[in-house]
């Protein structure tokens, strides 16, 4: 087998694993409700974690991830509340708006050549503050269209609901999926993360590619706002704090590099299962703390990096010794 | 002459500089239609200079270049790729991480439907490599593959894409004797296509077994062009090292070394570095180590400091076995090294001269004792003042000292820590004369103070100034000692070339 699929071949196997082994101790979770429940618990994750993993393929960090997620929210909320505009002229208008501002940091990052994790966390910072200066409350949001929103969902065998939001997040992980693959933008992402003097020898756009990557996250963050705002019905500027770390865990675990250039869209997806079955486990025990998710989250995270290590290190003697 | 219709690609008087030096002078260079062209000199020649001036890597300052008769101007190296001018380096400038058929179309993947059209271009991608004997599972990340696989599926690359002059940049550095068999395989076919082909090395047998025709560059000058056939090793040697054989009198050395034997190095060594050799160092003695480029100079340093761990021999400080696996170990020794490379082995650049020089002392000593802030000015205002060390004053960051001044901070280091052995990479590489001058003293002076140094140079000439005994590398082994009378340039370069020759037969 090839090297590069191990990772996330450890990933499916934890994951089918530790189904099981929770199917083995409550059978109930064996059903369509439970999965389609985890899909519309992390469909906002998901999404955002899409964005995250073309960011960490090409090498770099995105931590505004979380803030403009609660950008979004409140600006949703806000808009609605204070003008008659249609909610899908408002996302198309939130959308833009999340759009620019990565491709904004993209362009910071790569022109002044500063380091993304200062970048993004400025940005962080920004569209934290931001959301807090169009209102420091939680502003529910009563629009009928939200409603209708909610009210759309594909029936599956056994009571299992895929609502409109878990169908989105599954939608943006095929998009993601054919982008990195089957794009030339896709590859370039790859060839970023492999060296970014290598790539630009070899011909690669590099800014254009380091700014499309980062409005691609922005885009889908705010995609994420969107489908948050649906999934709370509330804007509130202190929402999704530390939800760029969820999707960074998602994207590690589901076995991509954290220095980039190795690794699969569809892992990030596998990693996000896993974090929504811890959950659900501990819900279904309902005597754990929900610190467990954690707690088992951060060793997870742990023996990833430690099998990633490995298997870098395995793929190197031939080269080390040149 | 210049305008022949079998150039390829034509260089006229080429200049470059960078603050402080010239890094190529009115150097003319021109390649023939179906030829392996060598393109040979020391460290600092202007080898590099020269291929990124025809690259567009850098923007040359003066002169013209001509491909195919018509002048171009490559303004970067993907506008000299599409000009017809592809280089392939020694670190090998593709991507680990993706396959190798991405490798191969990078930028221009076939595409249907706006997505890539994959099966298409896997099916180009082995097509392409069959013409070069390689059949590969191109679906395969490129870094499963040897560095010699790797150097060839860059060339095919750089083929593909430019097609008429193809620039081998060390190629064959890090590759086994089959490996560059293979590689010479494909070029020679390449030559027969009608490429003009640059091939840079430090392996003089390979320049002998592929080239046409040789041409040297020395300090940012051509020497000039010759006909491989008609050059033999000796002369190749000395338009390389710029010394004239027979002019050459040894600075009649009266003393010889009479110190006592302090340091015994017995079959040191490291597999893949440096082959075993033995040395033995008096007090009060320089050993000057001479051979060219890549013959294992730097790497007899890098083990004798402990940088590398020796894995074979022993050594032994008056008689007592000592350890010296790591730098820490060797500096409690009081050992000293002053690496070749200044800017990225020696100083740190944004502290200051003060800093740099208390470095290594405060190094030695842990940080739990601390030199005081007085004691480290009065340490540094004593070197600046002993070696002349040219700055307004202590605290200015070192990267704005001259090349010749951070070199004597860089020294002013070591002697801070009162070594008893030191060893010198090039100390007097890159720097002006007067500084050279001043550099070569301060070697004499530490002799006289009873040190034990280890002086590796280029520069034979200065070799036979200060040294009581040179020692010859080839091909990372130590081929011979010469010492007393027999220390002149002449016997220097011979004793460099025999190796050569014996390589030969």
């Amino acid at each position: 087998m090839k090297q590069k699929y191990l990772p996330l071949t450890a990933t499916i196997l934890i994951f089918l694993l530790s189904y099981a082994l929770c199917v083995a101790q409550y059978p109930n979770m064996l059903s369509t409700r439970v999965i389609g429940n985890l899909l519309t618990d992390n469909a906002f994750l998901g999404i955002a974690a899409v964005g995250m993993t073309f960011v960490i393929l090409s090498g770099g960090i995105d931590l505004s991830v979380g803030a403009v997620i609660a950008f979004t929210g409140v600006f949703l909320a806000v808009v609605l509340e204070q003008t008659s505009i249609h909610p899908l002229a408002a996302f198309a208008l939130v959308l833009a708006i999340t759009t620019l501002f990565g491709a904004l940091m993209g362009a910071i990052i790569h022109h002044l050549e500063m380091p993304a994790f200062i970048v993004t966390l400025a940005g962080m910072f920004l569209a934290r503050g931001m959301a807090f200066v169009l209102s420091i409350d939680s502003i529910p949001i009563k629009h009928p269209f939200y409603a209708t929103l909610k009210s759309l969902y594909f029936k599956l065998p056994g009571g299992g609901r895929i609502t409109l939001i878990g169908g989105l997040m599954l939608l943006v992980f095929a998009v993601g999926i054919l982008v990195a693959h089957r794009t030339r933008f896709g590859t370039n992402v790859y060839a970023l993360g492999g060296g970014t003097a290598t790539a630009k020898l070899m011909g690669v756009p590099v800014a254009g590619t380091t700014i499309r990557i980062y409005a691609l996250s922005g885009l889908l963050a705010g995609l994420s706002g969107i489908v948050f705002s649906l999934y709370t019905s509330a804007g509130y500027s202190l929402a999704a704090v530390g939800v760029e770390l969820d999707a960074i865990t998602a994207v590690v675990i589901g076995g991509t590099l954290l220095t980039g250039g190795s690794g699969f869209v569809a892992g990030t997806l596998v990693g996000i299962f896993i974090q929504g079955l811890i959950q659900t486990y501990i819900t279904f025990d309902g005597t754990l703390s929900s610190w467990w998710t954690k707690i088992l989250i951060g060793l997870l995270l742990f023996a990833f990096i430690l099998l990633q290590k490995g298997i870098i290190r395995l793929s190197r003697p031939e080269r080390q010794h040149a | 002459m210049q305008t022949n219709s079998d150039n390829i690609l034509s260089a006229v008087r080429i200049e470059k500089g960078f603050p402080g030096t010239k890094a190529l002078d009115k150097v003319d260079f021109h390649l023939r239609r179906g030829e392996v062209h060598a393109l040979l000199g020391e460290n600092g020649a202007g080898k590099s200079t020269l291929i990124k001036c025809l690259t567009g890597a850098y923007r040359r300052d003066g002169g013209s270049i001509l491909l195919d008769g018509a002048e171009v101007d490559p303004r970067d190296t993907f506008d000299a790729q599409r000009l017809g001018i592809g280089t392939v380096y020694q670190e090998v400038n593709l991507l680990p991480n993706l396959t190798v058929a991405e490798n191969l179309f990078l930028g221009r993947q076939p595409r249907r439907f706006g997505m890539v059209d994959t099966r298409t271009m896997n099916r180009k991608a082995r097509e392409l490599l069959a013409e070069y004997e390689l059949d590969l599972d191109v679906t395969r990340d490129l870094a499963s593959y040897s560095v010699a696989i790797q150097q060839v599926v860059a060339i095919a690359r750089a083929v593909d894409l430019s097609g008429k002059v193809l620039i081998l940049d060390e190629p064959t550095a890090s590759l086994d004797a089959h490996e560059v068999a293979m590689l010479f395989r494909i070029v020679r076919r390449l030559k027969a296509r009608g490429l003009g082909i640059i091939f840079i090395t430090h392996f003089l047998e390979q320049v002998y077994e592929i080239s046409d025709r040789i041409t040297v560059l020395r300090n940012g000058q051509l020497v000039g062009t010759r006909e491989t056939s008609d050059l033999n090793r000796r002369d190749l040697i000395a338009m390389m090292i710029g010394r004239e054989l027979a002019a050459e009198i040894h600075s009649a050395r009266t003393e010889t070394a009479e110190g006592r034997m302090r340091y015994r190095f017995r079959n040191y060594g490291r597999r893949g570095r440096i082959n075993p050799f033995d040395l033995d160092v008096r007090a009060g003695e320089v050993v000057g180590i001479a051979g060219l480029l890549g013959s294992g100079r730097t790497e007899t340093a890098e083990v004798l400091f402990g940088a590398h761990r020796a894995d074979s021999g022993s050594a032994e400080i008056d008689g007592q076995t000592v350890d010296l696996s790591s730098p820490r170990a060797a500096i409690r020794h009081k050992f000293g090294f002053c690496p070749e490379d200044r800017k990225t082995a020696g100083i740190v650049g944004d502290l200051s001269v003060r800093e740099n020089i208390v470095l290594a002392l405060q190094a030695r000593r842990g940080w739990t004792r601390p030199l005081s802030r007085a004691e480290q000015n009065r340490l540094a205002d004593q070197y600046i003042r002993a070696l002349d060390i040219r700055t307004a004053d202590r605290e200015k960051p070192i990267k704005l000292l001259s090349g010749g001044n951070q070199q004597k901070a860089i020294l002013a280091r070591w002697l801070a820590t009162e070594p008893e052995f030191l060893i010198l990479d090039e100390p007097t590489r890159g720097i002006d004369v007067g500084a050279h001058a001043e550099i070569v003293r301060l070697i004499e002076s530490l002799r006289e103070k009873g040190l034990s140094l280890i002086v590796i140079s280029s520069e034979i000439e200065e070799l036979v100034a200060y040294s009581s005994r040179v020692v010859v590398l080839r091909d990372r082994s130590h081929v011979a000692e010469l010492g007393g009378d027999r220390i002149t340039a002449h016997q220097i370069v011979e004793a460099i070339a025999a190796a050569n020759e014996r390589e030969a037969s």
